[in-house]
């Protein structure tokens, strides 16, 4: 990516000849990426500041090189943490892109996996599989989500260390093929390097997604429905915001997951309620939801219990 | 008797680079890249033995360089062939093929004659490996 600034330093290493920091960087088209990532998603704050530091250090490590300043490779594994729907996924998807671009990693893809994809049934199960996963993975990110549940202590007969026992030397031998980011709630991650100081030291950047506030809850609803040609009118967006205040304090919220679940149960409403008004309908009336279409939900209802939003358990909504 | 069959079979054998670069080719075009050996070279002979499954979804060559170094490891004196199956419809077919590893001792075949009826003369290629059992031919 930084071809044209790599010939005339390459000539004579040995000089501080210098290099134009701002060439490179806006022959990296990084800034389209990372401005992506603050137009498409709403707040985490703390994680774009830290997702730009991390940029900023790879292209300096890459400019460092054309100087032929030896500099190791940086490390690139990453663990994030939070809780559901905070945008792990959608941050990683990102993050390989960003990778790619900055040429630290080959094709720039994301393959997720669990425990399940790596850890076999029975012996000599796990490595096959292990490998095959990360054989996909080669080139791009290889997100591990829940990664805590690879390591069973509680069960001496787990096949999951073998399968960590494989990630960490890919994680070390494999540095330039591939990047690891490990992802799951945070007091658990925190155990889990705890009790596998081998995974701790290989992982450079330690990102902590927060929970989102109302406010940004809000505009990530207004984003989706924005981007599947709906709209809520402003007695439904005053309803919907009063729906997650309510929906906020109930067991099993998953962030921006309930906020998708919530709108795809409202598009399901007023569909129901078009066809049962029948006749023509107006443009309007087809992109327009409107505040019954919320207020029908069960967590209005005085119980409270919305069994309907309960996202099931480990289920991953992937993109 | 160095066997030229396959592409790039009569170049210099391909150095672990080039190797790459083809395979490489081959996850470009969408084509799903498979490794195979045998120790029956016979340019008829199109059953090799498979190492492990097609890698159907690899998007980058070095999960494929890996298969391959694995296989040369564990099969060093067998041949091995790297295939780019193109499996779009209307095509179906391999679409490269290429040999990245043969044996230190390469004896090659003899031209054999079968006498026929009416002075007919038959002609077949013999391996002079196949002579001895699977397994100790080189």
């Amino acid at each position: 990516m930084v071809s044209k600034a790599e010939s005339p330093p390459a000539a004579d290493p040995g000089l501080t000849s210098g290099v134009d920091l701002g060439q490179a960087y806006r022959d990296s088209n990084i800034d389209a990426l990372l401005d992506e990532l603050d137009r498409e998603l709403v707040g985490l704050k703390p994680v774009k500041t830290r997702i730009r530091e991390i940029a900023a250090l790879l292209l300096v490590a890459k400019l460092r090189e054309t100087q032929g300043l030896t500099t190791d490779r940086p490390t690139l594994h990453m663990s994030f943490t939070g809780r559901p729907g905070t945008g792990k996924t959608t941050v990683a998807m990102r993050m390989a892109k960003i990778l790619n671009h900055l040429g630290y990693v080959r094709k720039g893809h994301l393959v997720v996996a669990t425990r399940d994809d790596l850890v076999g049934q029975y012996v000599g199960h796990t490595a096959p599989k292990t490998k095959e996963v990360i054989k996909r993975a080669m080139g791009g990110v290889l997100f591990i989500d829940e990664a805590y549940y690879l390591y069973r202590p509680e069960n001496e007969r787990d096949y999951g260390p073998e399968a960590i026992e494989m990630l960490l030397q890919v994680m070390e031998n494999n540095r330039d093929d591939l990047v690891v980011v490990l992802a799951g709630y945070k007091d658990r991650m925190d155990t889990f390097f705890h009790s596998n100081p081998g995974f701790h030291s290989r992982v450079a950047h330690h990102l902590d997604f927060p929970d989102y506030e109302t406010d940004e809850l809000m505009g990530i609803a207004e984003l989706m429905l924005a981007s599947q040609h709906y709209e809520f009118d402003g007695t439904a967006r005053r309803a919907f915001r009063e729906y997650l205040e309510r929906r906020m304090t109930m067991p099993h919220f998953a962030n921006a997951r309930s906020v998708r679940n919530a709108i795809d149960r409202a598009k399901l409403r007023q569909a129901n309620r078009l066809v049962k008004k029948g006749g023509t309908v107006a443009r309007g009336e087809l992109t327009r939801i409107d505040a019954d279409d919320i207020r029908q939900s069960r967590v209005f209802a005085d119980d409270g219990e919305d069994s309907t939003d309960t996202p099931h358990r480990g289920g991953k909504d992937a993109v | 008797m160095h066997i030229t069959q396959g592409t790039f079979s009569y170049l210099p054998p391909l150095s672990d680079v080039q190797i790459r670069a083809q395979v490489q080719y081959c996850l470009d075009q969408d084509w799903a890249v498979s490794i195979e050996f045998t120790d029956d070279p016979h340019p008829r002979n199109a059953y090799w033995d498979m190492w492990g499954l097609p890698m159907f979804d690899v998007k980058d060559s070095a999960g494929v360089m890996n298969e391959v170094q694995a296989c040369r490891a564990a099969k060093p004196e067998r041949y091995i062939r790297v295939n780019g199956y193109d499996r779009r419809y209307g095509r179906q077919t391999v679409g490269l093929s290429f040999i990245v590893q043969r044996p230190k001792n390469e004896p090659g075949f003899r031209l054999e004659r079968q006498e026929s009826t009416d002075r007919v003369i038959r002609y077949t290629l013999h391996s002079y490996a196949t002579d001895k059992p699977e397994g100790e031919r080189y």
